[in-house]
């Protein structure tokens, strides 16, 4: 498997531009306008990528990106101004603790160790909400964050794409 | 000598520090949003911000419905212009006589010295995403205050009440659907001339009429529409028709089940009707102005 990562393989410094759109492009995925039962299994697109920034670029992404972002999602979803942010926020701060270790297992090793992270995310909206006084959305609410678990393995594969070095120059 | 590490270690506060700051922040945020309004600033900037995504990831859906006409066969417009030809032929029917029983009402209400009801001015707009968000039914569409959309005005469908705008951006407002949880509408009874309110469920396709006593007159498919007292909703919008009553002597109130008339999640395009109409102000409390008017007299005599 060549993508699978390996911690050896040097990969290529990554521009800020491409952080810019990945984010940018999760945002637009989040906003897409969709109903009925798809809308309980999209999954939340901005925290994946927001969680894969953090563990890999520890240092160029931090907190407080995520939280601007997490400003803009509740603008975008109409809820309390902060629901999101704080979600972010935290997910964010446990990307950071986690990343030195995540990065030693392999992609599938990785997805457990995702998953609850996004599943505590979700449930972080979830509790504002309700210390608001809305009420339980329902079990099928955490669905999307299962999803967005098992789009960890692909997701982290696509991001490396644009990383990888090129050809050997001393070959041609 | 003082010893300090080199710039390469130097990475700001610790993450502790930052996750702590922002947590805080957030929860500032929220308690300001709930408790008070002066965040709608904020609100505002990041709606202006993000509107050209919003535009963009509702593309996709617009160029497949505009894709969907321009394939269109033959026989399917055939079919549609007679459809609609014999529609319109009922509706011109319908609406010269409307427009009679207008004039008619308008006549007596002048009798009445009541005042004119709602003109019928809207703006038509599109719905451009249902918000991913499990707490409230709500929508985002087209048009905001540029497009002469307010927040309290009532957005209707061809069949009835959808909701009220509850935020106006500069291009977007966001629409609270009559679904939504606790989401009060003044309705009557055609039949029975009785005066409710009817609470969103938090569910699609359900709502409640609360605080009905046993006694009420209401029954099965009774039409309820509204009655336009809050002064938000025009008088007389189809908003729901009972469903279920469930009468059980443990608790004082009946149950009442409807279904909402309008297309709650079905349409695409909604009606924004350009009110709420100016209703006069509320009577100004007398009885604690006097005394307080009074006293200072009492103090020089």
């Amino acid at each position: 498997m060549p993508l699978e990562p390996r911690p050896q393989q040097i990969l290529l410094p990554v521009k800020p531009a491409l952080i810019a759109f990945t984010l940018a492009f999760a945002l637009l995925l989040n906003l897409l306008p969709i109903s009925g039962f798809a809308r309980w299994v999209r999954p939340d697109f901005v925290a994946l990528v927001i969680l894969y920034w953090t563990v890999h670029q520890p240092h160029r992404f931090g907190m407080g990106m995520a939280f601007a972002l997490g400003l803009a999602m509740d603008v975008a979803v109409g809820v309390l101004l902060g629901q999101h942010a704080l979600a972010y926020s935290l997910l964010a701060f446990a990307g950071f603790m986690l990343h030195r270790r995540l990065r030693m297992f392999s992609l599938m090793e990785q997805l457990w160790q995702v998953l609850p992270l996004l599943l505590a995310a979700q449930l972080v909206v979830a509790l504002a909400g309700m210390a608001k006084g809305a009420a339980f959305p329902g079990w099928q609410y955490f669905l999307g964050g299962l999803v967005g678990g098992l789009l960890w393995p692909p997701l982290s594969v696509a991001l490396r794409l644009p990383r990888l070095p090129k050809a050997d120059p001393d070959q041609i | 000598m003082e010893h300090s590490p080199p710039p390469f270690f130097k990475r700001g506060p610790s993450p502790l520090a930052r996750v702590g700051f922002f947590s805080l922040l957030s929860l500032v945020l929220m308690t300001g949003d709930t408790r008070l309004q002066y965040l709608e600033v904020l609100r505002q900037a990041m709606a202006v911000v993000i509107y050209p995504l919003q535009r963009l990831a509702a593309a996709p859906a617009e160029g497949l419905g505009r894709m969907g006409e321009f394939f269109v066969t033959q026989s399917g417009l055939i079919d549609e212009n007679a459809r609609l030809r014999k529609a319109h032929l009922e509706d011109s029917a319908r609406l010269q006589r409307h427009e009679s029983l207008e004039a008619e009402n308008a006549q007596l209400r002048k009798l009445l010295e009541a005042r004119a009801r709602f003109d019928g001015g809207a703006v038509l707009a599109e719905i451009l995403y249902a918000e991913r968000n499990p707490f409230q039914r709500r929508v985002v569409i087209d048009k905001g205050t540029r497009g002469g959309v307010r927040e309290g005005q009532a957005v209707v469908d061809d069949t009835g009440v959808v909701g009220q705008v509850t935020r106006a951006y500069p291009w977007t407002a966001e629409v609270t659907l009559i679904t939504d949880k606790d989401h009060a509408v003044p309705v009557q009874s055609v039949r029975s001339g009785l005066r409710a309110i009817v609470f969103g469920s938090g569910e699609d396709g359900a709502l409640e009429v609360r605080y009905m006593p046993e006694s009420a007159d209401i029954r099965n498919g009774d039409l309820l529409v509204t009655s336009g007292i809050d002064g938000t909703y025009p008088a007389g919008l189809p908003v729901a028709s009972v469903r279920l009553i469930e009468r059980n002597s443990g608790y004082p109130f009946v149950r009442v089940l409807c279904t909402p008339t309008a297309g709650v999640d079905r349409h695409r395009q909604v009606l924004v009707l350009s009110g709420p109409e100016s209703i006069p102000e509320r009577p100004v409390p007398e009885p604690e102005s006097r005394p307080a008017a009074k006293k200072p007299k009492r103090e020089r005599n």
